[in-house]
This record gives structure tokens, sequence and C-alpha cells, in this order.
């Protein structure tokens, strides 16, 4: 089984700061990790490699510097890691993005492709379903657990919903996304992080694929980001400092204004 | 030319979800901009008896396709039904609810399609010519990015639940209803269903309740906050932190990783307000803060704030009321 995990480097999100002055991002010194949905793919992918025997490839669309995040992969115990990686990607919107991933998925060859569910800096969860249509392969999403049936040679998925679950499966190429609960991704293990330093990234650029120029980057990308702001309040704002009966009591008479009680 | 704006409204077992009407309400808002028609998709099995409802609710047209195949959601025959649609049809906005059903379907669409889609979007404009601008948070809620569709069409969003306001029903309405059959490409029906199973929901829904009884990291002890919400007729939810220390299921969770409400009141006890929790609640109604702390950015989003202690607030409250 030929395994790609297609994964994304993010700023740790959860560290950005809002500049008071400026009014925007703080991104310096924000430090770039592995999108935590995809973390887990790649530990997904590991594991199958594990209990039935898989090549597992991993790739990641960016600048040079995620190589780091490729060798991180490889030192959690990946195979093969490839940069996909040249001007002519840069501005692509999720579209243009599935595209050119889609492309190097084409190139690569694979049964099984992984993705997370969504990446913490965009969280649009759009370029893992638009890969497989890009491939014409099936897409189960929402993955809460994933195992291989040797014998029939398909996957059996649970599908999450916010209200239910299913249990699907699928025979032959397909493209799941999977949730970073499923499972707690495993430490870089020491021989796996001396053995990383042995291995080539691999680099794929726009000549590497079948790509037209005209379906990646900005000019391949539909949609255009027209502006962007920090959060700004308007509300109206009465800040009382009151001892805890008269605050119960100001709360109650602003209810029973309103008819809520 | 594309024309008229479509909401693809989300059936589970026949029963319309809410993230449909409030797309509905939203659809026919910018209707009145572009002075087109609102089109709702209704695509299940043993659903068309639900269509008049959607024209209740705002639709001027309900295209319907009711067909064995999209008993249970499964992603092609999905895709199939609505590609179907709109390349007959060709709507010029297309919107999903950002739920598990409509993340799933809306980007395998649009890429069938080739057009822009935006996720999970809590605003959406337009203007005179039909332009839409879709609005949605990015980074962790830190940003707001305004993105549009310029040369493609339909212009696709997910919209993110419980941000829009419902559609008012009004039965006097009129509409057409156009029953649509489609030619399956069953060869592409690889992925089969095995087993689906209802999750018993243990918790009320925060997202349906009138008035939220919230707590924060400054809460101690719950119980009380339970026996304010059942005296206000309301429920009980919660902010990251009493989740993340097990105190409160995470189906109460308010906020960027969990669920986006706009309650009627909304009532934050000892919840400082990270920008994470405002994403989920800001829209709210009317919101009272009680914190301790006089600089908690809570307070910059509050109608009433006070500075008090909660759980004292919450103790005279229930004697109160």
């Amino acid at each position: 089984m030929k395994i790609i995990v297609c994964i994304k480097q993010v700023p740790n999100t959860t560290e950005i700061k809002i500049d008071p002055v400026t009014n925007t991002l703080k991104r310096d010194g924000v430090p770039s990790i592995i999108n935590p949905d995809d973390k887990s793919a790649i530990d997904v992918a590991i594991q199958l490699k594990e209990k039935h025997g898989a090549e597992v490839t991993v790739i990641c669309m960016g600048p040079p510097q995620a190589e780091n995040a490729l060798r991180e992969a490889l030192a959690m115990g990946a195979d093969n890691a490839y940069l996909l990686t040249d001007r002519a990607f840069a501005g692509s919107d999720t579209l243009a993005t599935s595209t050119i991933v889609a492309a190097a998925i084409k190139k690569l060859g694979a049964d099984v492709v992984l993705c997370g569910r969504q990446a913490i800096d965009g969280d649009t969860a759009q370029v893992g379903p638009q890969i497989a249509e890009h491939l014409g392969i099936p897409q189960i999403t929402y993955a809460a657990a994933i195992d291989y049936n040797e014998e029939r040679n398909s996957l059996i998925v649970k599908r999450q919903f916010e209200d239910r679950y299913q249990t699907l499966e699928v025979s032959g190429q397909c493209l799941v996304t999977v949730l970073s609960t499923l499972c707690k991704p495993r430490y870089m293990n020491v021989w796996d992080i001396v053995d990383q330093d042995s291995k080539e990234v691999g680099k794929i650029t726009f000549a590497d694929m079948d790509l037209d120029a005209k379906n990646i980057g900005l000019a391949g990308s539909p949609t255009k980001v027209q502006s962007t702001a920090t959060k700004q309040f308007d509300k109206t704002i009465e800040t009382l400092e009151l001892d805890p009966e008269a605050a119960a009591k100001a709360i109650i008479d602003a209810l029973s204004k309103r008819h809520l009680i | 030319m594309n024309k008229n704006i479509w909401v693809f409204c989300e059936q589970r077992d026949g029963e319309i979800q809410p993230v449909a009407l409030e797309l509905l309400g939203i659809a026919k808002e910018l209707s009145e901009k572009t002075n087109e028609k609102v089109g709702a998709i209704l695509v299940g099995h043993n659903v068309k008896a639900k269509a008049n409802d959607l024209v209740a609710y705002g639709a001027d047209e309900v295209y319907v396709v009711d067909d064995e195949e999209l008993d249970n959601f499964l992603t092609e025959p999905y895709v199939q039904a609505v590609y179907k649609l709109v390349s007959d049809y060709k709507p010029s906005i297309l919107l999903f609810g950002a739920t598990s059903i409509g993340r799933d379907l809306a980007p395998r669409l649009s890429a069938r399609l080739r057009t822009g889609l935006t996720a999970d979007c809590t605003k959406l404009e337009c203007d005179e010519k039909g332009n839409l601008f879709m609005t949605r948070p990015a980074f962790g809620g830190n940003l707001f990015a305004t993105i549009a569709c310029p040369d493609h069409r339909p212009q696709m969003s997910t919209v993110r639940p419980g941000v829009m306001k419902k559609a008012e029903r009004d039965d006097s309405r009129k509409g057409e209803i156009i029953d649509v059959k489609i030619d399956w490409d069953t060869s592409k029906f690889a992925v089969k269903l095995i087993e689906e199973v209802k999750e018993v929901q243990s918790v009320d829904k925060i997202e349906d309740a009138k008035i939220l009884v919230s707590c924060g990291r400054g809460v101690k002890n719950v119980k009380p906050a339970f026996e304010v919400a059942e005296k206000l007729k309301g429920t009980v939810s919660s902010s990251r932190a009493l989740v993340d220390a097990g105190v409160m299921e995470h189906a109460r969770q308010v906020g960027q990783t969990g669920k986006t409400v706009r309650p009627q009141a909304y009532l934050a006890f000892g919840i400082s307000g990270a920008i994470q929790h405002l994403a989920g609640m800001e829209e709210s109604e009317f919101i009272v803060a009680v914190n301790t702390d006089k600089s908690a950015p809570i307070f910059k989003v509050a109608n009433l704030g006070i500075v008090s202690d909660a759980a004292a607030v919450m103790k005279n409250l229930i004697k109160m009321l």
C-alpha cells in the first residue's frame, strides 16, 4: 500500500498577538509547527504501515523553510518526503493549492491519500476534498477512526458528524481527512531522528508536474482577499462596579426590561 | 448568465436543519439588494413534503431531488445531485451551512465546478451587481478577511451555523416547486455505508437556548450556574478553560473551537473573554459580563458589564429570582 500524507506548516495561532498600534498580526517570533490535524494523519499512516505494511510519503507545499516540517515527519517514521515549492505557487487559494497538490500525488502515485481535516491558520477544510475531486477518487472527511481490512483490501472509516457517526467502507483509491482527536501523534524517535539526517527531502517544482500555469498561483485562484481587519467592537458599553446584591438586581432589571423574565 | 441566490437546505432524517433557515434569512436579505430570486435546494429521500416549509421561510423556488440514493448522506450522490441542479439552472450565489455535511459537499462541488469557495463565513454582503463579499475569521479568530470571487460563478460560501438570523415563517408566501430527476453515475459510488449510528445528545443544545448562563475560569463551582439557568429557563454554557479542566462537557463550549451562539441574553460569569471565546458569542443580542478583573476583554463586548464576584452574584440571583 502506498500512502501519501499531505501536510501544511502553520504558525502556532495560539501564540499570535495583535499589534495594538498597527492593528496587524504580530507573526515575528511565532513558531511554525506541523498543523495538528495533519500530524495525526502522519501518525495514522505510520500506524497502518506498522500493522499492515505500507510505504509512507509525506508531501508539503510551501516556502523552502517548510522543509523543517517534512524533516519532523521523517523523524516520526515516514519513508519519503517531498517539498512542493515554486514561486509560481505563491498566492494560491484552496482551489489552486489543491490543483498543485493533486498534480504531485499523480506524479508520485498513491493508493491512499491522508490529509488533516483542516489547518489552524486558515480553518477552511477545503483542500482535502478538492484534491480528491481533481484526482477523481472518493473522499471520506472527518475520520475519527481508520482501519484496513487486508482480506477485502478496503479501508473501514468511522466518519464523524455533529449528531451521529457512519461506518464506511471503501476499496480502491481514496482520500481521507482525519480529525486530530483520532490519535495522539507520536514524538519523533531517536533512531528516526538520526536516520532522517541521511534522507533527502525531495523538491518538486512547477516544471516537474503536469500543470497549467493559469490554474495555479494568484491567477488560478477564483477567490481574492479584498481586505483584512482585526476585531472591532462597537457596542454600547456600561461597566459598573457593584456589590453582589446590587449586581444581581441590575441583571434582573435588565432582563425584565427586555421581557426575558 | 448566472442569476439568483441559492441555498443548500440541509436535512437530516427528513428534518430541515436550523442552519438552512438561517441561510434563507440572509439569502432573502441579499436578494432584496440584487433583485433576484431565492432558490432552495432540497435533496434527500422522502423529503418532498418539506418543500412547502422552505417556501414559507422565503424560498421563491425549491429544487427537489427526492431519491433513495440520497437516503443517507454520502458525498458522491449528493455532489452529483447538486452539481446537476447548479449546471442546469446556474445560480449566481450558492450557500451551504458550515456543518460536517456542508464542509464535505461544498469543496468537492467547487472543484467540480472550478469556482471559488469561502469557508465558514460569519458575514455576507453584496453590491447591486450581485458581487458577494464574504467575511470570515482566520488565524484562530485573530483576523477577519473579506473575500470576493469576482470572475467565477457561482460564488460559493459555507456559513457558520448560529450566526445569521433565521428567516421568519410566513405561510401565505407563494413559491414554485421543481422536481428534478438525476441520471446517476453509480460507477462513482465507491464508498459503501455499513452503518449509521445516531449519538444521543446528553447536553441541552446551547445553540438553541434563549438565555445562556456561561461560566469561565473565574467560577470555581458551576452548580449554582445550573440553578440560575433553571430559574431563567435557560441553559448553561462554558468557556474553553472549564472544558479543558474537565468540569464542563465539550458540547457546552462556546467559541472558535466550540459553538457559535446568539441567544437573546448571554450572561458571562467569570469569563475573561479571549478572542476565540468572543468569536462564538459576540452576536448575542444582549450580553452581561460579571468579572472581578476590570480590564477583562469580555467587558469590551458586554452591554452590561459588572465588576463583581461571579459566585456571589449568582448566589444573589438564585435568592432573588
